[in-house]
């Protein structure tokens, strides 16, 4: 069970399976609320607190919520969650809250949360699911900040708030407004499919690493997002036969 | 009154698109926009869905929510209710008008897992929209959806032919596209 332990499953979330770099998860969130570091540090922090416990909660669940009606109930649990924290940050970080606004109740719809659910929550006792949150939950954080900086430094020339760039750099301030998000992502992805290529140009197995948005499973890049759309197809068939 | 829903409907359809300026629906903006008609399908679709959701969960939040002092349970309400209603659409479809459903019936299940229905749905209440500027802010801002998607289905269905560089060919150069065309729509900024 070495797969299960602890540290695993950190490293996991954070490096192999990165939600952002290397399964391109989420990006709606991604793109909306990079406008600086600071924000993508606690939009990411946030979403990890929720998948977190949703995870533990699911996993806890599993043996009770039944296979037919266990996306709705994943999706209520993650509601939930999202309340609680949304009303948590209301009361003590009014200033994320307010910066964050709108995205914070739409974490329900990441589908980074209900992917974990689906694909290891549900599957696996609960306090590797807890660390596998917790590890995912950090990738997703350093990736926003990473992003956020990068949009922050090249847009408004600070980081964290504080100027780092001399005085003579002109911002360039396209990149912290919205069309600034859809180019640091183009690029990103670009990067991505540079290894991707390069890898496989060497014969390593790089099926890991997802295109996300470009596929046809819409909504989420997971895998198991596929299956389980024609799973539910099939067993709606099964009902109306 | 008029006027007013009037300035919903054009800033919520063109000055805060709701792909190019809130990210919201990004999915099947992005996987859906390969062709002009599928195109067109998908954002007739988000149409019918987003402003009959904004309509039901714009009186759930009314009559029930507000009444009982739960709107706290906004979130989880709204999204349920969602899930719900795509389910019933496509099954009303299904068994009273065929035709529509022949053409709407594959984007209608793809539709519940886009974050644009629950967007509008909360961005009704942060505003403290009533029902009916809850429905014209819906019905815009699926209108919006549809215009920039349909858009960048014709963009990329030119694009076929172009040679991208290797790195750049799938998504980025239509992540690059995308980008353009939100610089395109900051020039609405200015209408209103």
């Amino acid at each position: 069970m070495k797969e299960n332990s602890a540290a695993e499953r950190l490293k996991n979330g954070i490096l192999t399976e990165n939600p952002t770099f290397v399964l391109m998860l989420g990006m709606c969130p991604t793109l909306a609320v990079t406008t600086s570091a600071v924000n993508g540090l606690g939009m990411g922090l946030t979403t990890m607190v929720v998948l977190a416990l949703s995870n533990m909660f699911i996993s806890m669940l599993r043996k009770v919520i039944p296979d037919k009606v266990r996306i709705p109930a994943f999706i209520v649990v993650i509601a939930s969650f999202v309340t609680v924290v949304e009303l948590l940050l209301k009361a003590f970080i009014p200033f994320l809250y307010s910066a964050l606004g709108l995205y914070i109740p739409l974490i329900v719809v990441n589908c980074i949360i209900l992917g974990r659910a689906e694909s290891y929550a549900s599957k696996n006792g609960v306090v590797s699911s807890l660390f596998d949150g917790i590890g995912m939950g950090l990738g997703f954080t350093a990736a926003l900040t990473i992003i956020g900086a990068v949009r922050e430094l090249i847009g408004a020339g600070e980081l964290f708030g504080y100027h780092v760039l001399p005085e003579s750099y002109v911002p360039c301030s396209i990149f912290v407004l919205a069309p600034g998000a859809f180019f640091v992502l183009a690029a990103l992805t670009a990067i991505q499919n540079k290894v991707k290529i390069a890898g496989e140009r060497k014969g390593k197995d790089m099926s890991k690493i997802q295109s996300g948005c470009g596929g046809d499973c819409l909504g989420c890049g997971e895998k198991n997002c596929a299956d389980r759309r024609t799973g539910a197809d099939q067993s709606k068939e099964e009902n109306n036969g | 009154m008029v006027k007013e829903l009037l300035i919903i409907l054009i800033s919520s359809s063109l000055v805060s698109n709701v792909v190019l300026s809130q990210f919201l629906g990004l999915c099947p903006f992005l996987g859906v926009s390969r062709k002009i008609n599928t195109a067109a399908g998908m954002g007739t679709a988000v149409i019918f869905v987003i402003t009959l959701a904004s309509a039901v969960a714009g009186g759930i939040y009314k009559y029930i929510l507000t009444p009982f002092d739960l709107t706290y349970l906004q979130t989880i309400v709204f999204i349920l209710v969602i899930a719900a209603l795509v389910q019933f659409v496509e099954m009303f479809l299904k068994k009273f008008m065929k035709s529509l459903y022949q053409a709407l019936g594959v984007y209608l299940p793809l539709i519940t897992t886009n974050c644009a229905v629950l967007g509008v749905a909360l961005t009704n209440v942060q505003k403290n929209y009533g029902i009916l500027e809850g429905i014209v802010n819906g019905f815009a801002t699926a209108v919006g959806f549809t215009i920039s998607i349909v858009i960048l289905a014709g963009i990329r269905e030119k694009m076929e032919y172009n040679d991208i560089p290797e790195s750049f060919q799938g998504m980025p150069i239509v992540l690059i596209t995308a980008g353009l065309m939100a610089i395109a729509f900051c020039g609405f900024s200015g209408l209103l």
